[in-house]
């Protein structure tokens, strides 16, 4: 009996075991591990013409910022991590980024029309303009929601959003109270997919809108502010044939804040483009005003942190060294502007267009301030505690923020020979936009030439001249690059960027750095060694100050 | 100490999926973007009829990107009519100028598809750190090879693949 009740035992272990060892193995099977890898060291040095010495660098005389991320997924299900690691932040990277640590941590389920995420996630209704988390590794940047999302689809064609949480804010983890609580809700409907009978339809319609509240407590000892900041956003999207349309109005209630003097006023974004396309042609035009919309999740916060909405600059992102020395950041306390844009593409075989075709593209782009009145004959204009000022919605204001006009014609000679030639002329207010009071608007006349030519089909040399020219701020610059690559795998470059129109003799200064770079696959190391200028990095809406500084950098990335 | 618990966890799994993932291929994730006139898009459905795909990762911002593409486009009529191959150009420009991206295709006259998305979702689940970032995927949908970066030249490289994945061959060495 007992030796029936042993086997028996036996035989059901085993089948146990088997079938734990089967499903383990099954899952296993299904299961997928990604991840990726980067880190970002600096090693300074005294450089006395930079007005760099070793008691400024104070022994702090390296910097890393790195990060790994691993996801893992089964089937509906995902999770993943995110390690930081800032010690000591590179020059230009906030300092309260300083620590390390798992930032980001969270699990999803993914059903086929229902998904729900807890942790730190990602989310944007719309353009962004009253919500947008996103992460800039470049930038040090992250708002990242930590709390809840769950997205329903009931039908195809028509998505429900809805997000739960609080803001990333460097390494603070939230306590009660110390900043706000952020809820939200988005729905957007795609009528094409929607409704079958319009699968096929030259017009295409999508509509969407959003509402997006804060919490957060009022501790002030003056003022009565409000606890719940509610704000609304519409949206739509309209295509037909060659045409499409693309517009998203915004309003929030009064948020008094640091941001905006804590004036009462409601604020307002708008946003619409026009565009039209058709084979070797695309024209674009955009309008947009920002009224006192700054949305942050602590009303008290200054810091590149904790934004809500995201107010994209509609200027156009420049590359070239010397073409983005004087970046353009939206002025959340208003603005407005309008942007034009014009890409061609001369065809091939044709007098201009020569053999190859070339591409003509311009751009002009001009952001002023919004016009403020009083409210009444004894407030004056944004005086705190008080709604601030009235605005006409369409008016320009005198002042201009930003104005670029540019051109680029991208042709191919031979098939050795190609290149870029880069026009602009460039208004830049920069007592405005880097907030220093009394200094003249920069206007600066820029090019750009860049050619390749092409040695055999894997080796290249590339050759970028630039000029600035200007009588503001530090004067003219002249900047050479040149670049040898060896495809796909290896980079070695050599650039200087001389200031030799600088007023002060003592600061026409040459920026010499070398570089190179080896990538596998997706692996990437690359070292710089030299100076490096004091500037401005912009992705998106957000801009980060990098100081001048001297020495040897490295940068390490690889995923998988 | 729960964060402790998880990392660990997750870590174990990582390593034991990662032995077990070592000769296996992998699917695309499924994300939601959105073609260049604003309607959605999954992700699962970038397929081509068992042939070779091309993805990759651009912005306008991303001058080695465009020049990626440009070569892309160059040859793209022989690479179509050799092996079948279909391009996929995934812009992860944020509302700055995704209104832009489309005018901006048309007048480059590429002929490939492009494709929006929106606060990079699909970036974060393909594990993309810097653009230009390219994926090779098999006439199964199974990512085969990626690389990131740019040089003149690089598409002769990566056309050789294609046609080894189109041929069927492996090219698990890469």
């Amino acid at each position: 009996m007992n030796k029936l009740k042993i086997v028996l035992l036996l035989i059901l272990t085993i089948i146990g075991v088997n079938t734990v060892n089967a499903q383990i193995s099954d899952m296993l099977n299904r299961s997928e591990v990604h991840g990726s890898f980067q880190v970002d060291g600096q090693y300074y040095q005294a450089d006395n013409a930079l007005g760099i010495t070793d008691s400024i660098l104070g022994g702090r005389k390296m910097g890393l910022n790195g990060f790994g991320k691993i996801t893992y997924n089964l089937g509906k299900f995902s999770a993943g991590m995110r390690y930081e690691a800032y010690l000591t932040p590179i020059a230009g990277f906030d300092p309260a980024l300083e620590g390390n640590g798992f930032p980001n941590l969270w699990a999803s389920y993914n059903d086929d029309n229902f998904s729900v995420t807890v942790g730190s996630f990602y989310e944007q209704f719309g353009n962004g303009l009253v919500l947008r988390t996103y992460e800039e590794w470049a930038l040090g940047y992250d708002n990242a929601l930590n709390g809840v999302r769950v997205t329903y689809e009931p039908v195809r064609g028509l998505l429900f959003k809805g997000v739960y949480g609080t803001q990333r804010y460097f390494w603070d983890k939230f306590e009660k109270n110390d900043r706000g609580i952020v809820r939200g809700v988005d729905a957007e409907m795609d009528f094409n997919t929607l409704f079958t009978g319009m699968t096929n339809s030259k017009f295409r319609f999508v509509l969407g809108g959003s509402m997006v509240s804060k919490y957060q407590i009022d501790e002030n000892p003056i003022y009565k502010l409000p606890e719940n900041v509610a704000s609304f956003a519409g949206r739509a999207n309209i295509g037909y044939g060659k045409f499409n349309i693309s517009t998203e109005y915004a309003y929030k209630i009064n948020d008094p804040s640091a941001i905006n003097n804590y004036i009462y006023k409601e604020g307002q974004a708008f946003l619409a483009s026009l565009s039209y396309s058709t084979k070797g042609l695309g024209l674009f035009a955009q309008f947009k005003r920002i009224d006192n919309f700054s949305f942050r999740s602590d009303r008290d916060v200054t810091a590149n942190a904790l934004d809500i909405s995201y107010l994209p600059p509609i200027s156009e992102s420049h590359t070239y060294a010397l073409t983005s020395m004087y970046p353009y950041a939206t002025q959340p306390n208003g603005e407005i502007g309008f942007q034009f844009q014009v890409n061609y593409k001369v065809p091939k075989k044709s007098k201009l267009g020569g053999k190859y075709g070339m591409g003509i593209a311009i751009n002009y782009s001009q952001i002023n301030d919004i016009v403020r009145n009083k409210v009444n004959d004894t407030t004056a204009i944004n005086q705190k505690g008080t709604l601030g000022y009235t605005s006409d919605f369409l008016k320009f204001g005198d002042r201009i923020f930003w104005r670029d006009l540019n051109i680029s014609i991208n042709k191919k000679f031979s098939k050795k020979v190609k290149g870029i030639f880069q026009y602009m002329y460039q208004t830049y207010d920069i007592a405005t936009i880097e907030g220093h009071p009394g200094e003249p608007a920069v206007n600066s006349h820029i090019a750009v030439a860049d050619v390749n030519y092409k040695f055999t089909n894997r080796k290249s040399l590339r050759i970028e001249l630039q000029g600035l020219w200007t009588k503001e701020d530090m004067g003219d610059w002249a900047a050479i690059l040149l670049e040898y690559t060896i495809s796909p795998h290896w980079f070695f470059s050599v650039t200087d960027q001389y200031n030799y129109g600088n007023a002060v003799k003592a600061d026409q200064i040459h920026y010499f750095s070398a570089a190179f770079g080896y990538t596998h696959n997706t692996t990437r190391f690359q070292f710089n060694y030299g100076r490096q200028r004091e500037g401005i990095v912009c992705i998106g809406g957000v801009c980060r100050q990098v100081p001048a500084s001297s020495g040897l950098s490295v940068s390490i990335s690889t995923n998988f | 100490m729960k964060n402790l618990i998880l990392v660990s966890l997750l870590s174990l799994l990582s390593l034991m999926a990662i032995s077990q993932n070592a000769e296996k291929n992998t699917n695309l994730p499924s994300v939601n973007i959105k073609t260049l006139d604003g309607q959605t898009f999954n992700t699962q459905d970038i397929t081509n009829d068992g042939k070779p795909v091309i993805i990759s990762f651009w912005a306008l911002w991303c001058k080695p990107c465009k020049k990626e593409l440009d070569a892309f486009n160059e040859n793209y009529e022989d690479w179509v009519d050799e092996t079948g191959v279909k391009v996929y150009a995934v812009s992860i420009d944020d509302s700055r100028s995704t209104a832009k991206v489309l005018p901006f295709v048309s007048g480059k006259d590429w002929e490939f598809d492009v494709l929006l998305y929106p606060n990079g979702d699909f970036k974060r689940a393909m594990n993309v750190n810097m653009i230009p970032h390219t994926f090779l995927l098999d006439g199964d949908g199974k990512i085969v090879y990626q690389h990131t970066s740019y040089y003149e030249g690089g598409e002769y490289e990566l056309y050789e693949l294609v046609k080894k994945v189109a041929n069927g061959e492996s090219i698990s060495d890469k």
